[in-house]
C-alpha cells in the first residue's frame, strides 16, 4: 500500500464520521491547548525572572562573611567569624582577572534636606559600583576613588530620592543630612526601576567606610566583584579563595557566583514550567482515552469491512496500519487545532494583559504535536491489533 | 488447478466438535465453471472459504496451482488471495463510504499497484461493467444490480485466476440475478475458473459441473465438463 493511498483511505473514514471525528479530535485539541497555554505562561515567567536577575550582568561573584554549611545558623555574637573588611576588597582588586570590586554595606537611614525628611535605603559602596552592577550616572559623577579609610562625605542620589527631595532643582553641590552627618551631593543615578518589588531608585550611595560608621558595623555585608568575561569562573573562584584564606587564616567566607545562582534559579523555573505542562498533559491523556474509545467502536462497527479487506488480499499488517493511521490522523489534526488555539489564547492573554509574561518556544509546539501523535498511536494500538487479528471468515459473516 | 485431498474442517462450538467438512476430494481444472449446491449448513460456504484461503483445513491437503496451500503463512495466504483469487459475496460487501470507483480500486491499492496503471484499469472496468456514469456514486446511491457489478469489477481488478462467488444472486431479483450470472459467465470465457456456491438449482444448473453437498460431504456430481 502506498503512503498517499493510506492517507486517502484514513481520510475517507475521517470524513464519513465527521462529527464523531471532530469531537474526538477536540479532546486532544483541548489537551494540547492546555499544555501550550500553561507552558507558555511558565516559560514567560521563567524568562521574566531570569532577566530581572541578570540585569546586573552575569560575570559577577558575591563574597559574604561566614561559611555556609549544610547545618547551623547564624553564628551571632558567640561566633568567631572574622568580618570581611574594606582592606579585603582593596586586596581583591589587585588579583589578576578581577576587573572591578565593590565593597557593600546596606541599611536604612533618615535623610534630611531643607526641612524634608525621607527614610530610604543607604548603600555603602565603592568607586566601581556603577561598573560592577551595570548602572549609570545620569548627572554629576559617582563616588571618587578615595582612600577608603579617609573617605569624604559625598553622596550620590537615586532618581526617586532626587525627585522627592529636590523636585525640579539641581541637587549637585547641595548638602543633605544622612543620620545626622552632612553629605555633599555629587551625582544622580539613572533610573533602574523595580526588581521583584524592591525599588532600586529609592536609594542613596555613600562611601562604604562612612556607611560602616553610620550603621556601626564591624565589617562589610558583601563584596561584589566582576571578572573578565573570557576567564574561567573556577580559576577566579580559586584565586579569590586562596587570597582571602591567606588573609583570614581560614575559610570563613562564602562565594556566590551569579552564574551558578542563575543556573539554580533557571532549573527551579524549568521544574515549574514542566509541572504546569504536566498538569495540561493530564487533559491530553483524557483526549487519548477518547481516541481509544472511538477506535474500539470503529473496529466493532467495521468488522465486516475488515473481513472484506482481508478477503481482497490485505495482510494483517495493512489492516493494523489503516487503523493506526486513523488514530494518528485524529490526534495529529486535534493536536494542530490545539496548537493554534493554545498559541492564539496565549497571544490574546499577552495582548490583554501586557504585564503577563507569555512566551511559546517553537520547541514546545513541536514537542506538544509529537506527543499528541504518539498518544494517538498509543491509543490506536489496542483497537488496531484487535482489527488485524480478526478471523476473516468470522468478520465477513458480521452484518 | 485446485486439488482437495481428504479435506476436513471442524469447529468447536461450546464444548462440542462440529464437523463442517468430512473428507472432501475435489479436483477443479483451470477454466472450469463449477457450482456447489446443497442445503444451508451443508458446508458449501466453508468449502469456498477454504478454497479462497480465508480458512485452513483441519486435516487433508489443499493444493492450488500445483503448490501446497495448506502450509502457507498468513502473510503468504494474503498474497495469494490478492494475486489469484477474487471474491463475490451475497451481501456485496462494498465499503459504504467509498465511491464505486474507489471500491473497485481497493484491491489494487492494497497490492500497491502504481497509480497511473491503477487508474487505467479502473476506467476500463467501469466501462466494461457499464458503471462509468456511476463512478462517483457511493454504494447507497446504487441499485442492487449495480452494487453487484461493482463487486464483480472489484473481484476482477487484479485479474485473478479463480473467482469465488458465494450466493451472488441471493440479494437480487431474478432478472438482475440473471444479468449478474451472465457477467460472471463471461469471465469463464476469458479462462477464469469460476466457482459458484448456491442453493438455487436454476443458478447452479447453469454451470458446466454441478457438485452437490450434504452434511459436509460431496454426494454427487453431474455436468457437461467431466
Amino acid at each position: 500500500m502506498l503512503f498517499p493511498d493510506l492517507i486517502r483511505l484514513t481520510t475517507s473514514s475521517f470524513v464519513a464520521y465527521r462529527l464523531r471525528s471532530f469531537l474526538t479530535g477536540l479532546g486532544i485539541a483541548i489537551g494540547i491547548t492546555a499544555v501550550i497555554l500553561l507552558t507558555s505562561i511558565g516559560e514567560g515567567l521563567h524568562q521574566f525572572v531570569l532577566s530581572e536577575f541578570s540585569q546586573f550582568g552575569t560575570n559577577l561573584i558575591a563574597i559574604q562573611p561566614g561559611k555556609t554549611q549544610t547545618q547551623g545558623g547564624n553564628v551571632g555574637i558567640f561566633g568567631s567569624v572574622k568580618t570581611i573588611s574594606i582592606e579585603d576588597a582593596q586586596a581583591l582588586r589587585r588579583l589578576p582577572n578581577v576587573e572591578y570590586v565593590n565593597p557593600s554595606v546596606t541599611g536604612n537611614a533618615e535623610i534630611r534636606f531643607n526641612g524634608k525628611t525621607r527614610r530610604t535605603t543607604v548603600f555603602g559602596a565603592g568607586h566601581d559600583l556603577p561598573r560592577v552592577l551595570a548602572s549609570n550616572v545620569q548627572t554629576g559623577s559617582f563616588l571618587p576613588d578615595d582612600d577608603p579609610t579617609q573617605a569624604r562625605a559625598l553622596v550620590v542620589l537615586g532618581p526617586k530620592v532626587r525627585q522627592e527631595l529636590f523636585a525640579g532643582e539641581n541637587p549637585l553641590g547641595s548638602y543633605l543630612r544622612i543620620g545626622g552627618q552632612r553629605y555633599r551631593v555629587i551625582g544622580v543615578m539613572e533610573p533602574k526601576g523595580q526588581m521583584l518589588g524592591f525599588d532600586l531608585d529609592d536609594t542613596v550611595f555613600i562611601p562604604a567606610a562612612r556607611a560602616l560608621e553610620l550603621f556601626n558595623r564591624p565589617g562589610l555585608m558583601e563584596i561584589q566583584l566582576s571578572y573578565k568575561a573570557n576567564v574561567e569562573l573556577q580559576s577566579v573562584v580559586n584565586s579569590i579563595t586562596a587570597l582571602l584564606k591567606e588573609r583570614h587564616g581560614r575559610e570563613d567566607f562564602t562565594l556566590i557566583p551569579q552564574e551558578k545562582a542563575l543556573e539554580v534559579l533557571g532549573s527551579v523555573l524549568d521544574v515549574i514550567t514542566f509541572a504546569v505542562g504536566a498538569l495540561g498533559g493530564i487533559s491530553l491523556l483524557v483526549g487519548g482515552v477518547g481516541i481509544l474509545t472511538i477506535m474500539t467502536m470503529a473496529v466493532t462497527e467495521r468488522t465486516a469491512e475488515i473481513g472484506l479487506l482481508r478477503a481482497l488480499g490485505a495482510r494483517e499488517g495493512q489492516v493494523l496500519t489503516l487503523f493506526l493511521g486513523e488514530a494518528m490522523l485524529l490526534s495529529a489534526l486535534g493536536g494542530l487545532a490545539g496548537l493554534a488555539l493554545g498559541v492564539g489564547i496565549a497571544q490574546a492573554v499577552h495582548w490583554l494583559f501586557p504585564a503577563m509574561p507569555v512566551h511559546t518556544p517553537w520547541l514546545f509546539a513541536v514537542v506538544a504535536e509529537l506527543s499528541a501523535v504518539s498518544i494517538g498511536l498509543a491509543a490506536g494500538v489496542m483497537p488496531a491489533r484487535r482489527a488485524a487479528r480478526l478471523d476473516p471468515v468470522e468478520a465477513l459473516r458480521t452484518e | 488447478m485446485i486439488r482437495l485431498d481428504k479435506v476436513t474442517r471442524s469447529f468447536t462450538v461450546g464444548d462440542q466438535q462440529v464437523a463442517a467438512l468430512r473428507g472432501i476430494d475435489l479436483n477443479i481444472a483451470a477454466g472450469d465453471y463449477v457450482s456447489i449446491m446443497g442445503p444451508s449448513g451443508s458446508g458449501k460456504s466453508t468449502l469456498l472459504n477454504l478454497i479462497g484461503l480465508l480458512d485452513r483445513p483441519s486435516s487433508g491437503t489443499y493444493s492450488l496451482d500445483g503448490g501446497n496451500a495448506t502450509d502457507l503463512s498468513d502473510e503468504q495466504q494474503a498474497k495469494v488471495r490478492s494475486e489469484k483469487i477474487g471474491f463475490v459475496f451475497q451481501a456485496f460487501h462494498l465499503v459504504p463510504r467509498l465511491t464505486a470507483a474507489m471500491n473497485i480500486e481497493l484491491p489494487l491499492i492494497l497490492a500497491g499497484v502504481p497509480p497511473a496503471e491503477r487508474k487505467a484499469r479502473v476506467v476500463q472496468l467501469l466501462e466494461n461493467y457499464g458503471l462509468t456514469d456511476r463512478a462517483d456514486h457511493r454504494p447507497d446511491q446504487l441499485s442492487g444490480g449495480q452494487r453487484q457489478r461493482v463487486a464483480i469489477a472489484r473481484a476482477t481488478s487484479m485479474h485473478p485466476a479463480v473467482l469465488l462467488a458465494d450466493e451472488p444472486t441471493g440479494n437480487l431479483d431474478q432478472t438482475t440475478g440473471k444479468e449478474v450470472m451472465n457477467l460472471l459467465e463471461q469471465l469463464v470465457a476469458q479462462h477464469v475458473t469460476l466457482i459458484v456456491v448456491t442453493h438455487d438449482p436454476v443458478i447452479g444448473g447453469r454451470a458446466m459441473r454441478q457438485v452437490r453437498m450434504v452434511d459436509g460431504q460431496i454426494t454427487g456430481e453431474t455436468g457437461r465438463g467431466t
